[in-house]
């Protein structure tokens, strides 16, 4: 099962919105609460619509637009989209009103926006879209979850199109009582300095990202996801070396095959264990990267990556702030494997190749 | 993509019944479970009436085996007690690990029972704020899996009140292409105050028992519950008969606006019509343009559990577009909420639970409350049980906010 890239869209804690762009000004961070970078969503939206949109609906409603507008498609076959906590802002404003006024007097507004298809549900609407539509709500599989859905679709519909995405968004209050739980670096940081800073935890982040997928090939493709593998390894030892052997065998490649791993690192000595067990796998000689100081760490994180190796397969180039080391490498880049986990419960792998 | 998939088992827990038995029971003699609420603390407990189960988290937790309630909201709970029945009806030792076995839950309220009653006092820190890792759907699901051991893939899905039509849906397609060989599909979904007062400020509860398909309904009545199915793949099988087939399954939008269906229910039309479509079944209304003729494919689907939750909007859209597919020949009609409530994100497992149940002991369950049409529509609902009946093909529908219509079609092997 596989896919070609044809458009992307993605608004993070980094001016990623602006597709002719590649990370060339970078924002520095002193807290552990990175906040999306957003467009005039003038440019975007009705202002009647935009009035009443939550903050992430209108990030994600924006992404998907300008994912849309990237690919020439107007109306995708399917619409499916991942989100981890869904739609926070919202849910906290109506339970706050709830709390507030003794369940009485409560807007309904905020309730009818919390529900987690919201994004997906609204895209539809605003495109007139009646096709397959769902939404993944699975934590830090959520991505996963919606890309083999759309894999899956892909295969049983070849002629289709899927609008592939993920949202999420890190609310003061989510920030907050996850803080006291120990989730995020505490004292002096920079997004840019995380993997010097040895304290546990590490820094929030949110995101809107969209893939328009198709399998008809065109000199327009930015790469081709070739697959993915999951794992629930709740309370098992990471064991990321076969994890990656087992799924580049599926696709009968060996490690020496991949010129770039994408790795979550995220600063916290703990979850980053996992990923220096992939980095000794995979040697010194092909590119490492990470990213999570760019956009932060959040459930669909890993939403960012494969948006990063979709740019970089189009442009054949890797942004230094990415980059964990520097091989001498100097042929094209075919491979790219995404490594991501969380908190070493949820495991992902996927493939992205060269078109 | 290819096979057949088969449902081998079935568990539910709602407001008419702890598992299947009693839930069968409840349904074959008109015993409801819409009343005053009792558990959820709520000032509008006297006033909105419920399909409330009437079972304590304590009590819950006792029947699921579990001892630690903080870690474990109520919504995870209803889950694994619906889970393991499903798992003992379809003779499935957890510990057989042969087959490559996957959980998909469905929930839209998640662990909101616990943020709702901590999320103000998150001050006092730790362990209290523990309630915050319970927050997601996704918990309850992982809690459902890891007590049984099933590593294989979990997932959960959110799309209102179809969720759990879905996560059927992905679970027999992730078997169709051969990624796993069962899997425990279904949804779960627990009374909170946060969604009684969402329905509430949508002006969409009836303060009385609700009517769907009556021309006096006035709205729903929200519910609790969760329901599995154990899906298999044709070679998981070896041998054992299973209780039906899921012949058919389509989810498609609406996309007219986000709480309320098109006047002329288009997302519900398309996916009836595509669930027909992928169980290979004829219907009247398949060629476009071609108006549908009484009798000509007669008795294919022989039952229709509706969405029908008792709400303007939803029963009159939801029978325009039965009567768009069905012309002049529409299959029996009946939607079970005036006996659970709307459970929300389980209603499409529990209503699927129900319709497995018709075609078992060939009933079809009365759709309580029917007096008068509804003007707009030339059919109305069944109104007392139907016994002995052979059911070849159910249709359920599940619909939600935000456009997302899911049909399933479960048909006797």
């Amino acid at each position: 099962m596989e896919a070609y890239i044809r458009g992307i869209g993605n608004i993070s804690p980094q001016q990623t919105f602006d597709n002719s762009a590649f990370l060339e000004e970078i924002r520095e961070y002193q807290t552990a609460r990175l906040q999306s970078v957003t467009p005039d969503y003038k440019q975007f939206i009705k202002p009647n619509q935009l009035r009443r949109m939550s903050r992430l609906l209108k990030m994600g409603v924006t992404a998907a637009g300008i994912c849309l507008q990237d690919a020439g498609v107007e109306k995708p076959d399917a619409i499916i989209t991942g989100t981890g906590l869904g739609m926070m802002e919202e849910t906290e404003k109506f339970l706050n009103g709830l709390i507030d006024n003794g369940e009485k007097l409560l807007n309904p507004t905020a309730f009818i926006q919390s529900t987690h298809n919201t994004v997906g549900a609204s895209i539809a609407v605003m495109l007139g879209c009646n096709n397959y539509n769902l939404t993944y709500v699975h934590g830090s599989l959520s991505l996963e979850n919606a890309l083999l859905d759309s894999l899956m679709w892909l295969a049983e519909k070849p002629s289709s199109s899927v609008l592939l995405g993920g949202v999420e968004e890190i609310t003061q209050d989510h920030f907050t009582i996850t803080d006291s739980l120990g989730f995020w670096k505490k004292g002096e940081i920079s997004n840019l300095n995380l993997l010097e800073n040895k304290n546990p935890g590490t820094i929030a982040g949110e995101g809107a990202t969209f893939f328009l997928l198709t399998r008809e090939e065109s000199t327009q493709n930015y790469a081709q996801i070739k697959g993915l593998a999951t794992r629930f390894n709740p309370g098992l030892k990471p064991q990321a070396a076969s994890f990656m052997e087992n799924f580049l065998s599926q696709h009968k490649l060996n490690k020496n095959d991949i010129d770039l791993i994408i790795l979550g690192l995220n600063g916290d000595p703990e979850n980053d264990a996992v990923y220096n067990m992939a980095r000794d796998y995979f040697g010194n000689d092909i590119s490492q990267t990470w990213y999570k100081h760019l956009c932060g760490e959040h459930y669909l994180a890993s939403s960012f990556a494969l948006w990063l190796s979709a740019k970089i397969m189009k442009k054949q180039q890797i942004p230094d702030i990415i980059r964990l080391n520097k091989p001498q490498q100097t042929g094209k880049t075919k491979h790219i494997l995404i490594y991501n986990h969380y908190k070493n419960i949820h495991h992902s792998l996927i493939l992205v190749s060269s078109c | 993509m290819a096979g057949r998939v088969f449902v081998t088992g079935i568990g539910i827990i709602c407001a008419i019944g702890k598992h299947t038995g009693e839930t069968l029971a409840s349904l074959r003699t008109n015993h409801h479970g819409i009343r005053k609420l009792s558990i959820l603390d709520s000032i509008h407990r006297n006033e909105l009436p419920a399909g409330e189960i009437l079972l304590t988290n304590e009590e819950l937790a006792v029947m699921a085996g579990v001892t630690d309630l903080d870690m474990n909201p109520r919504t995870a709970l209803l889950g694994m007690i619906a889970a393991d029945e499903a798992l003992h009806n379809a003779g499935i030792d957890p510990k057989d690990k042969q087959y490559r076995t996957g959980v998909i839950s469905a929930s839209t309220v998640g662990g909101m029972d616990k943020t709702e009653v901590n999320y103000r006092n998150y001050n006092k820190g730790r362990p209290y704020n523990n309630f915050v890792l319970t927050h997601d759907c996704s918990y309850s699901t992982e809690q459902i899996a890891t007590r049984l051991g099933f590593h294989d893939m979990v997932s959960t899905i959110s799309t209102a009140c179809s969720s759990s039509a879905n996560s059927i849906m992905f679970g027999a397609r992730l078997i169709k292409h051969g990624m796993l060989d069962r899997v425990l599909a279904g949804g779960t979904d627990a009374m909170s105050k946060f969604t009684l007062n969402g329905f509430n400020t949508l002006m969409i509860l009836d303060k009385q028992h609700c009517r769907p398909f009556d021309k006096s309904r006035t709205g729903l009545n929200l519910g609790e519950g969760a329901a599995f199915l154990v899906l298999e793949s044709e070679e998981a099988l070896k041998g054992r008969t299973p209780l039906c087939e899921l012949s058919g399954y389509a989810n498609a939008n609406d996309a007219y606006h986000q709480t309320a269906s098109s006047p002329d229910g288009y997302g519900p039309y398309l996916s009836m019509k595509q669930a027909l479509e992928t169980a290979k079944l004829t219907f009247p209304g398949m060629n476009p343009g071609v108006t549908a003729v009484k009798g000509l494919h007669p008795g294919v689907i022989g039952y229709i559990n509706a969405h029908g939750t008792g709400t303007d909007n939803n029963d009159l859209t939801e029978g325009i577009a039965i009567e768009r597919i069905f012309g002049d020949s529409i299959p029996l009609v009946s939607s079970t909420k005036p006996f659970t409530g709307h459970t929300l994100g389980a209603a499409a497992a529990i209503e699927s639970v129900i319709s497995i149940l018709s075609i078992q002991n060939k009933m079809v369950f009365p759709n309580l409350n029917f007096k008068e049409k509804i003007d707009e529509l030339h059919f109305e609902p069944v109104k007392e049980l139907i016994s002995g009946i052979e059911l070849k093909h159910v249709l359920s529908n599940s619909f939600g906010f935000g456009g997302n219509d899911s049909t399933l079609i479960f048909s006797a092997c």
